[in-house]
């Protein structure tokens, strides 16, 4: 048979405000008919504006050249996509290739029903009536996964959880049997344990389907899950293309041996952090903790007449001085409110929360405001957590002259210059705006700032998950050596297991709010005993193909039992 | 891969190519180049008229009579007086060179005047909220309801009595204005505050222990502030309009204290039955000409801010180099004052932002 899609020395290039600049240079790819392609890669590697070609999607701005060659399932007729007109690409989109986004929050419309929406697609390409469009909407809900289609076809997109609209999306590319899906990133905003049944349902629709996929992703625990054949993008060029397995065996390319040996596995960090416990000093455990939570609740008030939502529900934890506590859980299971309440910017209402023996719960902003320079804290996004206006040296400086450690910004350079240089960032970068930075060298000012004032505690609020995996593995050493350097002790919250293995001597696991398991790495990961960390242990995908595969028989197993 | 040594210093633009305005200028192309150029090349005619009308005009704009007598009323365009004269025997040329300056006069106190108590009132309501914020929002609510150009009466009876001098009067047109324009910065301001609380790095000010004040004015307002330019072009149209609109209705400014376009077409307006056009045309001219050049100013400043409008030289295929990989995509472009996030989008560079979360 021949391949659904043939792309053949592809470029691209995108008129920006600087000049041109080019995204794709010289790709050629080939995706037989039932097969999944994995293209991975950093971002700004070109991966999701190939994924676009192959629908058309590219904006105004971009211009390209080489041949993009689709065909139709059946194989009765092929198109360039590359040449093809505005009404001939709307007819190939849907019927031969579709495509599935990244947020599926926002790729459903939310004023009409999931069920309008799908045979909104049917109905674009004729064929049908209104009542067969409906009908196969059905059958196509049914077909993946939605309990009980009929009468949740009905339903609005909010009516769903994150993971269901992912299958609604799904079955919205697949109604009209298209040969080829490409799907960009359609894990990367879900949970892990969510992430687990969408690749599940994306390898179904693989086999019962006979569906093509290009999957774009940067996760290579995911390409092992799924991928038969992976595509390896770096600056613009394709420099590795293997089967997943020989591939993650056998390495060639200097840049894909330094992905897979950036990818954090779980069990990385127990070894360490036991050589850590072992060095402290006798006595260390009877210190004071630097923060005490005793049945801590943190509720967010509701609407008029409506319950408030309970975001943390009655957790105790402690850290003691020098100790890096990891706190992981999905999205919505409070460890974000949790960091925010101990650094003063969340209000406590049930419990109590001792920070640095000071009581958060009813606290005044002006009786902390002195416990403030004790505190660092470390954001999410690197993107955001600058102004935009201020140089970096400005912005390291500023919690210096808060705290009246220095009178203006230059009178604190000399100490801004010390801070990059031990957050290994060049001094001449102090001038430089926050946009002219990369993302993880926005981390590591921002590292630099929450540790000008020689915090004792330092709280991360998943410090690393807007970065990539190469980024993030020098960000993660470099946290590790200034906690041995400086000895803050730390709260580090991650939804990523792996991550948090790495650099934590405890690990808290949170469930909707409720702390559901507490210990060190060895203890939560080596053995786990609640039933939900077995599920997001073994819902981690690893990235060994072979051993994915075995995981996924075990994840089967327990999900079949719990 | 990041390495710290490879990435030589980014090329800083001068300062002169980075205000606001050559900023634009420089990064626009085609038919929004020309926009630009148009209403620039207007509006600096019109600024230049003002400073420059009492160089300019053959007459005072309120000489009745020169060394040769009475200038005589509703004379046609002649040597002597090129437009004409009006019914009360004044130089239209003359009076239309120095409306310019009554209206730039208006214009900038109504402006200062607003922006400032706009600005300074969204900052307040929208960093603090509760009911100071509502309070405020509904009266600007209230605001808005009134036609303008009703407040505007109502406020230039209040201030002056409907009408004065040249001091007087021109403080009761921009006042009224004021009045009209302050809930619209006031919404901007508001809205980009809120907006930008909630940004991570507001956040980070906070949890350093950093004063109310300090998080207002250091990292909120500078970055609160980048569409005022365009709201000021095109509140200043509008600010000419009302002028003109209250001259017309007669709350304008004495023939005797300052020209003023408006009250000139309202004098004018018994002649265009009689077949006397020049006391309108030109007045009402200048009148259209001044706003049509400020709104294209403004529009195309707009467009410009917006990299979805902005247009862009088609490059050509698959030229350019390839961005470094792990460096945001776009990171090392230079971008202007509003910084790289105020210019840029994901809509120039699609994968930006795509892999946000692992």
């Amino acid at each position: 048979m021949s391949n659904v899609l043939t792309i053949t020395n592809l470029g691209i290039s995108f008129a920006t405000d600087a000049g041109a600049v080019k995204a794709v240079d010289d790709v050629s790819l080939t995706v037989a008919p039932g097969e999944v392609l994995a293209i991975v890669g950093e971002s700004g590697s070109g991966k999701t504006v190939t994924a676009k070609t192959i629908l058309g999607l590219l904006p105004e701005t971009a211009t390209m050249n080489g041949a993009v060659l689709l065909s139709s399932k059946d194989g009765s007729s092929q198109s360039n996509i590359v040449s093809l007109s505005k009404q001939q690409l709307r007819q190939v989109r849907g019927k031969d290739v579709s495509m599935v986004f990244q947020e599926p929050s926002t790729a459903l419309n939310p004023v009409y029903t999931v069920g309008w929406q799908i045979a909104e697609g049917i109905r674009a390409h004729g064929e049908f009536s209104k009542k067969e469009a409906r009908a196969k909407a059905i059958e196509i809900l049914g077909r993946v996964g939605i309990p009980d289609p009929e009468t949740r076809v009905n339903y609005y997109p909010h009516q769903f959880s994150g993971g269901q609209k992912q299958r609604v999306i799904i079955a919205m590319a697949l109604v009209l049997d298209p040969g080829l899906i490409v799907a960009d990133e359609p894990t990367t905003a879900l949970d892990v344990t969510v992430q687990a049944e969408i690749l599940d349902l994306l390898r179904r629709v693989r086999d019962e389907f006979g569906t093509a996929i290009v999957l774009i992703t940067h996760n290579m625990g995911v390409v092992a899950d799924l991928a038969d054949r992976v595509a390896v993008m770096y600056e613009g060029k394709v420099v590795e293309e293997a089967p997943a397995q020989q591939l993650f065996s056998s390495p060639q390319h200097e840049y894909t041996k330094k992905l897979l040996a950036a990818v954090p596995h779980v069990g990385q960090g127990i070894v360490r952090a036991a050589a850590r416990a072992e060095a402290r000093a006798p006595g260390w455990t009877d210190q004071a903790p630097v923060v005490v939570a005793q049945d801590l609740r943190i509720e967010y008030p509701g609407r008029l007449g409506r319950p408030g939502f309970v975001a943390v529900d009655g957790i105790s934890f402690s850290i003691r001085p020098g100790e890096v506590l990891g706190l992981v859980g999905e999205s919505g299971s409070g460890k974000t409110t949790t960091g925010r309440a101990i650094a003063g910017l969340t209000r406590v209402t049930g419990g109590s929360l001792k920070v640095l023996g000071h009581e958060m719960h009813g606290f005044k902003e002006r009786e902390f405001k002195k416990f403030r320079s004790d505190i660092g804290f470390v954001f999410q996004d690197p993107a955001s957590s600058f102004n935009p206006l201020l140089t970096i040296a400005e912005c390291v400086a500023e919690p210096l002259v808060v705290h009246g450690r220095a009178s203006n910004p230059g009178a604190a350079r000399a100490r801004v210059n010390e801070l990059l240089e031990a957050v290994q960032l060049p001094r001449a970068y102090g001038d430089r705006y926050p946009h002219e930075l990369s993302g993880g060298q926005r981390q590591r000012a921002s590292l630099a700032r929450s540790l000008a004032l020689e915090p004792s505690l330092l709280i991360a609020d998943e410090p690393t998950s807007a970065l990539d995996v190469s980024v993030q593995a020098r960000v993660l050493e470099l946290f590790a050596e200034l906690q041995r350097e400086f000895g803050f002790a730390a709260l580090f919250i991650s939804h990523d297991l792996a991550v948090v293995d790495i650099l934590a001597d405890r690990i808290a696991v949170l469930y909707k709010g409720k702390l559901v398991e507490e210990g060190t790495g060895a203890e939560v990961l080596g053995a786990p005993k609640d039933p939900y960390t077995q599920r997001l242990l073994a819902s981690l995908p690893v990235p060994d193909p072979a051993e994915q595969a075995l995981r996924r028989e075990g994840l089967r197993k327990l999900r079949a039992a719990g | 891969m990041t390495s710290n040594s490879d990435l030589a210093a980014p090329h800083k633009p001068s300062l002169f190519s980075r205000l606001p305005v050559v900023h634009q200028l420089r990064q626009s192309v085609g038919l929004q180049r020309g926009m630009l150029i148009a209403g620039l090349i207007i509006a600096g005619l019109f600024i230049l008229t003002a400073i420059f009308a009492p160089v300019i005009a053959p007459f005072g704009f309120s000489q009745l009579r020169d060394e040769n007598g009475r200038f005589g009323s509703q004379q046609p365009p002649s040597g002597a007086h090129l437009f004409g004269t009006t019914v009360g025997g004044y130089d239209v040329f003359s009076r239309v060179l120095w409306g310019a300056q009554t209206a730039i006069f208006v214009i900038v106190v109504a402006v200062v005047l607003s922006i400032f108590a706009g600005v300074v009132l969204g900052l307040v309501s929208g960093y603090f909220g509760g009911w100071l914020d509502r309070v405020l929002v509904v009266v600007s609510d209230a605001v808005y309801a009134f036609p303008s150009l009703l407040l505007a009466i109502v406020m230039s009876i209040v201030i002056s009595g409907g009408r004065s001098d040249l001091i007087g009067g021109v403080l009761a047109a921009a006042i009224s204005i004021t009045v009209v324009f302050i809930p619209q910065y006031f919404r901007v301001i508001r809205a980009e505050t809120v907006r930008i609380k909630a940004e991570a790095y507001v956040e980070s000010a906070r949890v350093l222990g950093a004063s109310n004040g300090r998080i207002m004015f250091r990292h909120v307002l500078r970055n609160a502030t980048r569409t005022l330019p365009l709201i000021f072009t095109l509140n200043a149209s509008e600010a000419i309009l009302t002028l003109a609109g209250l001259g017309f209705v007669g709350f304008g400014i004495e023939p005797t204290a300052a020209a003023e376009w408006g009250y000139d077409l309202n004098k004018a307006l018994s002649d265009v039955t009689s077949g006397i056009w020049w006391t309108s045309l030109f007045p009402g001219l200048a009148i259209v000409l001044v706003v049509l050049g400020i709104t294209l100013v403004g529009e195309s400043l707009n467009d410009l801010a917006d990299p979805r409008l902005r247009g862009r030289r088609r490059v050509a295929q698959a030229s350019g180099l390839v961005a470094e990989t792990s460096v945001v995509p776009g990171g090392t472009l230079i971008a202007g004052p509003g910084g790289l996030d105020g210019l840029e989008s994901n809509a120039t560079h699609p994968d930006n932002g795509l892999e946000t979360r692992p």
